[in-house]
């Protein structure tokens, strides 16, 4: 094979990767990305990787094969599965053609971020694996900002369509509006925008964990791009589109630690003076290779003193629902007056506990664009500082659907393990408070029973209710042990501000009874005649 | 000629088909031979019991003359069954779907130029659509599903008798049609008692939280005061009988084959309350409504056709 055909090989990887990833995030009208997501996703690096921790089994085996291909071919990860990656050149395509010219590795940064990074996952908080990583980054950008901008273009054509009578294309509810996580997404597109425009693959090389962790394997890669002395005459091609800025042409020298495999330089050199190979050419490692390490170290000891604060964080307690979207515009009748006692977020079914969750989840917002209900909304603080972002059950404007399972089907990283839907169904992640002081019934003597109808278990059910003249009035009842938490009575109760019934999270799920099922009693047989 | 006019026309000029227990292709009701001496007349009420929910439809709807009775050549039909949840029709939380589907054959092969049909559902809209069944079985006879889960399509109306609902939000659907058929299921609810015509049409507005927190059985019988259905069919065909509305489990479900047309939907209520085995006026939005005088429950009083098949 030519080396000059990389490239292309390379492009067009990258783009079967883009696309097919920012479509998992993009599928609103559900056509696919539940079935695709687990081949889509199965290399990308931290998902796989935390999967792993959890269970490991084939299917959480991605991880080990970007280690073998990233010791065989170095970065290639970088410039062809992670989607950030490919993301930032199109970017940088965007902004233009620019030459680009060797510059040192920012080592010290680099080494200390992925050391405070793994010193304080280690220790039980994520948040900064969650705010660097690349998939993650990659899935709330396309989630938190591109998704909107295609659920306006959509429903403005829909609105245009349904002039003509077409409805084929129907209006999409919006979302919970969170707008930490937009913010965060906002301002990671702008920094890598603005990185990848001037300086290329700056971002991998200097912020990102996985592209360090990557680089410190592709040292050791066995194809790696060398120097033909010989055939060098340094025309400095090569390093004007080395968007690593790894190659020194004048040293012909070439940071494999930084190099992300996007073969430019291949396609470049009009001697053939680069080569993809095995041998041991110049014996360039790469720049600063022992300071490297030592600050990598250093890295590894400063990282372990910030730790306690921000674990610290992580049992704080939730604070009030505050980004979730706004009631209906109604006035209410009558304000409620006894505020809900939250001592727990909900987390989603399949996610075991809040430890387990937020100890995985990477908040990449695949299970919140995947949500046909649209009750997952990234948190703010509820799980702490350390767990910002990562999805919570927001019952303010939808609930979970009982027989629904897309989310645990879905999680890449394991955060959300798959449940059937017969223990989807008995999985108690919360259990329904009834406050009766704000319930309808209680205040204003009429029927209301909104939260009974929406209970698939019937957990929440009508008793008889102090009986004004000609009512038979009923009020709410919560049984406990046959309640799984769906909110589908707090959605429902029409109470306001505060519900009348809400759901508590379980901070470790449950299993739930069983609702009886008693035989019917016999019916007044009427025959098959009318009783009237 | 308006509606009402075609109405009175039709009721009193045509002598149509009967020939409804016909099994096979719809289009075959216009040509088929006038049956019995009762079909013309102008019921109150006509309740069938005893087939499959298409085959009732058949047979009620020839009773009231054919679906020419209430569909004009090129009107725009509006059915509004219930699929206010994602269980599948055996559970019987949604309304049948070979009624639905039945209907829509029959507004089709009157000349509706098209038949609308959706629902404002409880779980989530699609998921309520694709697992009723009615969602494909509507599109396969030719009817038109549309969404009603965005605040978009709802237009602001008056509700002209209304007590504590003077306003609501009401589906575009609903407002640009011409015909409007109420297809209700009849079942248990935890707090309306029973979930039958009036409690459907909860199903065409945005705001259904208001009606929860503002005296539910009073808004119910308001908001009856909006626009009376053309006409109400009840599908009793299998019947929630506890755990209304949502339903626990197929336990749940009684298999009543029974269907109850009206042009009066507190008629037809009535009538459901006795199938579901209570008194109308134990049902409060029933009595509300006749009391405010939007139709009647004196069921003893009133012409039904009584057609028993199978």
């Amino acid at each position: 094979m030519q080396l000059g055909s990389l490239k292309p090989l390379r492009v067009a990887v990258a783009a079967i990767f883009l696309g097919l990833t920012a479509f998992l995030f993009l599928d609103f009208r559900e056509i696919g990305a539940r079935s695709m997501a687990d081949a889509v996703l199965y290399l990308q690096f931290a998902p796989s990787f935390l999967n792993f921790l959890e269970a490991a089994t084939l299917g959480a085996t991605g991880f080990l094969i970007v280690i073998v291909l990233t010791l065989a071919f170095g970065r290639v990860y970088c410039s062809t599965i992670c989607p950030l990656g490919a993301l930032q050149d199109v970017l940088g395509r965007l902004g233009g053609r620019r030459r680009y010219r060797f510059t040192k590795a920012h080592n010290g940064i680099r080494y200390a971020v992925l050391g405070l990074t793994v010193v304080l996952f280690v220790a039980g908080s994520g948040l900064l694996l969650n705010l660097l990583e690349p998939f993650s980054n990659f899935g709330r950008i396309l989630s938190n900002l591109v998704r909107p901008l295609l659920l306006a273009a959509n429903n403005l054509a829909a609105l245009v369509f349904e002039q003509a009578g077409y409805h084929g294309l129907y209006r999409v509810r919006w979302p919970a509006i969170a707008p930490l996580s937009m913010g965060v997404a906002l301002a990671m597109l702008l920094l890598v925008g603005w990185l990848s425009t001037g300086r290329g693959r700056l971002y991998c090389n200097t912020l990102c964990p996985v592209g360090t962790l990557l680089g410190i394997l592709s040292r050791f890669s066995v194809f790696r791009i060398r120097f033909d002395s010989g055939a060098c005459r340094e025309c400095g091609r090569c390093e004007r589109v080395c968007k690593a800025e790894c190659i020194d042409f004048k040293a012909q020298s070439v940071d494999a630690s930084r190099c992300v495999g996007c073969y430019n330089c291949l396609a470049v050199c009009p001697d053939n003076a680069l080569r993809l190979s095995g041998a041991s050419g110049s014996g360039s490692g790469g720049a600063g290779e022992n300071p490297g390490r030592r600050k990598f170290l250093i890295g590894l000891v400063a990282g372990s003193v910030g730790l306690a604060a921000t674990g610290a964080n992580a049992a704080s307690p939730p604070s009030a629902m505050s980004d979730a979207a706004p009631p209906p515009a109604v006035t209410p009748s009558r304000s409620t007056t006894v505020p809900e006692k939250r001592t727990s977020p909900v987390s989603p079914p399949g996610s075991r506990s809040i430890k387990h969750f937020t100890s995985r989840c990477t908040a990449c917002h695949l299970c919140v664009s995947a949500c046909p209900s649209r009750v997952l909304a990234p948190s703010l603080f509820e799980y702490g500082l350390s767990g910002m972002m990562q999805p919570r059950m927001s019952f303010q404007s939808a609930h979970c659907n009982f027989d629904c399972t897309v989310c645990s089907e879905i999680c890449p990283s394991g955060a959300i393990l798959p449940l059937s839907k017969e223990r989807k169904q008995r999985t108690q992640v919360g259990v329904a408070q009834f406050i009766r002081e704000n319930c309808v019934v209680y205040t204003d003597n009429t029927n209301c029973g909104a939260c009974s109808e929406h209970c698939p278990t019937k957990a929440v059910h009508m008793v008889p209710y102090l009986n004004g003249p000609g009512r038979k009035l009923v009020i709410p009842e919560v049984n406990a042990a046959i309640c799984v938490g769906c909110g589908g009575c707090e959605h429902a109760c029409p109470t306001r501000p505060y519900k009348a019934i809400y759901v508590n999270g379980n901070p470790s799920h449950k299993l739930a009874e069983k609702p009886v099922v008693e035989k019917m009693e016999p019916l007044p047989d009427t025959g098959e005649d009318f009783p009237f | 000629m308006d509606r009402r006019d075609f109405l009175k026309k039709t009721l009193s000029g045509t002598i149509v088909a009967g020939a409804t227990l016909a099994f096979g292709k719809v289009g075959g009701f216009w040509n088929a031979a006038a049956d019995a001496a009762e079909s013309g007349k102008t019921w109150d009420l006509v309740a069938v019991r005893g087939g499959g929910p298409d085959a009732m439809f058949d047979s009620a709807i020839s009773a009231y003359g054919g679906m020419r009775t209430f569909v004009s050549r090129g009107s725009k039909v509006v059915v509004k069954p219930n699929i206010g949840w994602d269980v599948p029709p055996e559970r019987g939380g949604n309304t049948n779907p070979k009624l639905v589907t039945r209907i829509v054959e029959h507004c089709l092969d009157a000349g509706a130029s098209e038949v609308t049909v959706f629902d404002h559902s409880c779980d989530s809209w699609r998921q309520c659509y694709l697992n009723s069944g009615i969602g494909e079985a509507v599109e396969k006879a030719g009817g038109k599903m549309v969404s009603a889960d965005s605040k978009g399509y709802y237009r602001e109306v008056s509700v002209p008798k209304g007590k504590r609902l003077n306003k609501a939000l009401v589906h575009q659907a609903l407002l640009d049609a011409d015909v409007f058929f109420n297809v209700p299921v009849l079942k248990d609810h935890s707090s309306s008692m029973l979930t039958a015509s009036m409690k459907n049409l909860m199903g065409v507005v945005w705001d259904r939280w208001y009606w929860h927190r503002n005296d539910l059985h009073q808004c119910i019988a308001d908001f009856s005061s909006f626009r009376r259905p053309d006409l109400t069919i009840v599908d009793a065909y299998n019947v929630m009988k506890r755990n209304g509305p949502r339903g626990v489990s197929v336990n749940d479900v009684v298999n009543m084959k029974a269907q109850v047309l009206s042009t009066d939907f507190v008629a037809a209520d009535a009538a459901a309350a006795k199938l579901y085995g209570v008194e109308p006026s134990d049902v409060r939005h029933i009595r509300l409504a006749a009391e405010m005088g939007l139709g009647r429950m004196d069921l003893q009083n009133l012409s039904i056709n009584r057609i028993k098949l199978g």
